[in-house]
């Protein structure tokens, strides 16, 4: 399953790499991509293992840059 | 400037006068610390306070802690005016940072405002304004004047002028009628318009468009791809260097311990990548949002680095450099004028459902006096015989001339030639051809002028009508009579025959060719107002079908990559010389927090250029 989230105060490109990188070691990430500009991750994820995988994505974010909030 | 940047600009304001007057005020030791501590903490605690919470979360890489560290390292070998003026153009540059990116990310959102808010549907006899995306096909719209159309839809009543310049970058509009197809996000500027709906939200060409703009983020180019890799080894690279230079020359070395501290604290102010991850994105970014604007479609970033590599160019012919519409190109009587042989073959061929007929009938233009034609006989394949007048009249191909024993002769001209013959006599003929298109020969010399080596034509019409269009057209090469896996061949050929580093573009209407558009390194696709299959298919997609377009999208490839580069050598150069001037004590924070910051600022500005399509070269 393909869902894309956006973000508010994404504040840094740098930390969006991070996250990016961070997100697509993940168990069961097919492919991933945060992007700084339009401020929107696209996660490409296995559909049984959706919901638990972006709570975890959205962990990661939270721990790269507190201030940005994910909006699942 | 929103809120948040708006409360950044007044610390900068007051720390900067805090700063000054501290600068000013000639005190000593303690007091002199305390002074500076003041602007220090008003324009810091923030990075101080994100570099302990980072820190807490085992980010030691992080832009805040580095920057905390490099100032209280500063702070305490006693550079104080030093530790502040970091802070204070560092936060400077984040501010200008912020508002670069904000205003970029606005004039492409700007781009591509097309999504319309509402639509206004016939329901029970009366109009209900819903959300676009709960509209059915089917379903009947009002769209008044100076509304976004909603959703795609057939013209049931009314015509009007559309505006497609958001989707197209056509300014002139385009003129609709009953039965015509509109196109949701155009605007309705004239009349008032009855549309029935036949495609649901998701399926409209608005959607389509918003979604593989927002994907093509996602497919990065190489460049970006390189930066991404390279700010990942090179952060921990220098302050790995920084703590070396701190600890290692003091043992062997001239010199005490705060100098080489001092030195190392430069290392950390450069140490991030900053500059170079958020500009190289942009410029793509930029690059991408600016072709859109001119009604052309990119993907990725991927295939915009691709499009600058452009080497070889081939066309598909009909509907691609031709307009795909047959039209009466020249009219030969033997004796009578033109407009009478003309208006012989329209009234002959007024029954007709042929396009050739059609194509008769719209370059005579009048109305037709029906009446006048009587006892119609169709000749499949081959014409027609009709009483006009009490005349007859034969109008068709060379096969019909044979059979009714007319002497005909052919024309010199290339196309589909119509004769006509009244009672047994011949009166001449019509040659129809499909129409070379405006901007065709334009767009292969923009080509050529744009350093792409080979032009190539494909096409599976007769070789006479492919050699025809490539010799008026100036094309290099024409391969006719193909099929469509022939075509793919053909293309696999051309590959081969590319140097490593070009690309092949393939230019097609994206109905046929989704093997080749695939094939090739580069798959542009005309038409995407109304054809699926081109947006699926290709890589790049012309908005309004404009072969010339192609020369512009490798234009704006062209200066996007030369942006990306001039960055990564500037940014890169500037980081590495402040870095190697820092490590033999030639270069202090100042120069350093200018290699990072000032840098960043410079390359999110150039960035920013990729935003406006490049000028005609002259």
């Amino acid at each position: 399953m393909k869902k894309r989230f956006s973000f508010t105060n994404l504040d840094c490109a740098n930390c969006a790499a991070k996250m990016e990188a961070a997100i697509a070691k993940l168990d069961g990430v097919h492919s991933v991509s945060v992007s700084f500009f339009s401020q929107k991750m696209t996660l490409d994820a296995d559909d049984e293992r959706f919901d638990a995988i972006l709570q975890e994505a959205a962990k990661i974010c939270k721990k790269i840059e507190p201030d940005c909030v994910l909006h699942i | 400037m929103d809120s948040r940047q708006k409360k950044m600009l007044w610390r900068i304001l007051a720390a900067g006068v805090l700063f000054l007057i501290a600068l000013l005020i000639p005190a000593q030791g303690l007091p002199r610390l305390l002074l500076f501590l003041i602007p220090y903490g008003v324009i810091g605690w923030d990075v101080l306070w994100r570099a302990v919470r980072n820190l807490t979360r085992g980010q030691i890489f992080d832009e805040h802690f580095l920057m905390s560290l490099a100032t209280v390292g500063a702070l305490a070998i006693g550079e104080y005016p030093e530790a502040v003026f970091v802070l204070l153009f560092y936060q400077v540059g984040e501010l200008f940072q912020s508002c670069a990116v904000g205003r970029s990310r606005r004039s492409i959102a700007a781009l591509m405002d097309i999504r319309p808010d509402v639509a206004r549907v016939e329901r029970n006899g009366a109009l209900e304004e819903v959300d676009p995306e709960e509209v059915s096909s089917g379903d009947i719209l009002v769209i008044k004047p100076g509304e976004r159309v909603p959703l795609d839809g057939v013209i049931l009543e009314g015509s009007s002028a559309l505006d497609t310049a958001a989707l197209t970058g056509e300014s002139l509009p385009r003129s609709v009628s009953p039965g015509a197809d509109v196109i949701s996000g155009c605007i309705n500027l004239t009349g008032l318009l009855r549309v029935q709906v036949t495609k649901p939200f998701e399926e409209s060409t608005v959607a389509r468009i918003l979604e593989l703009v927002e994907n093509a983020s996602g497919r990065k180019a190489r460049a970006e791809a390189f930066i991404t890799k390279f700010a990942r080894y090179y952060t921990p690279a220098v302050v790995v260097a920084a703590v070396l230079l701190a600890l290692i020359p003091p043992l062997f070395f001239q010199g005490g311990w705060g100098d080489w501290l001092g030195r190392a604290c430069s290392f950390l102010v450069i140490s991030c990548p900053c500059a170079l991850v958020i500009s190289v994105p942009l410029a793509f970014f930029g690059g991408i949002g600016g072709a859109s604007r001119a009604g052309i479609l990119i993907k990725g970033g991927n295939y915009l680095e691709a499009l600058a590599n452009t080497e070889t160019v081939v066309f598909d012919k009909t509907g691609t450099l031709t307009r795909g519409v047959f039209n009466v190109t020249a009219i030969h009587p033997e004796q009578e004028r033109e407009a009478d042989l003309l208006e012989l073959a329209a009234l002959a061929e007024s029954w007709s459902d042929h396009p050739i007929a059609h194509s008769i009938r719209e370059a005579y233009g009048a109305e037709l006096d029906t009446s006048r034609v009587t006892g119609v006989e169709e000749r499949s394949g081959r014409g027609v015989q009709v009483q006009v007048d009490g005349r007859t009249v034969c109008v068709g191909n060379d096969t019909l001339m044979e059979e009714i024993g007319i002497a005909w002769h052919p024309c010199h001209q290339v196309g589909t030639t119509v004769h006509v013959a009244v009672d047994g006599v011949y009166m001449g003929h019509l040659v129809i051809s499909d129409q070379v298109k405006e901007d065709a020969a334009d767009a292969i010399q923009a080509l050529r002028a744009c350093g792409v080596r080979k032009t190539v034509m494909l096409t599976g019409d007769a070789q006479a009508v492919g050699e025809d269009v490539a010799r008026r057209l100036g094309l290099d090469e024409v391969h006719a009579q193909l099929l469509p896996a022939d075509k793919v061949d053909r293309v696999e050929d051309l590959l081969r025959q590319t140097s490593p580093r070009g690309a092949l573009a393939f230019v097609g209407d994206g109905i046929n060719d989704a093997p080749v558009l695939s094939r090739a390194d580069i798959g542009i696709a005309m038409g995407a107002l109304g054809s699926d299959a081109a947006i699926e298919a290709a890589d790049v997609v012309l908005m309004d079908d404009k072969p010339s377009k192609i020369a512009l999208a490798i234009r704006i490839a062209r200066k996007t990559r030369s942006i990306v580069r001039q960055n990564i050598v500037f940014a890169l150069g500037v980081k590495f010389l402040v870095l190697g001037l820092g490590a033999f004590g030639l270069a202090n924070m100042w120069e350093a927090v200018f290699a990072d910051v000032g840098v960043s600022v410079i390359a999110i500005l150039n960035s920013m250029r990729a935003l406006h399509s490049p000028s005609e070269p002259s």
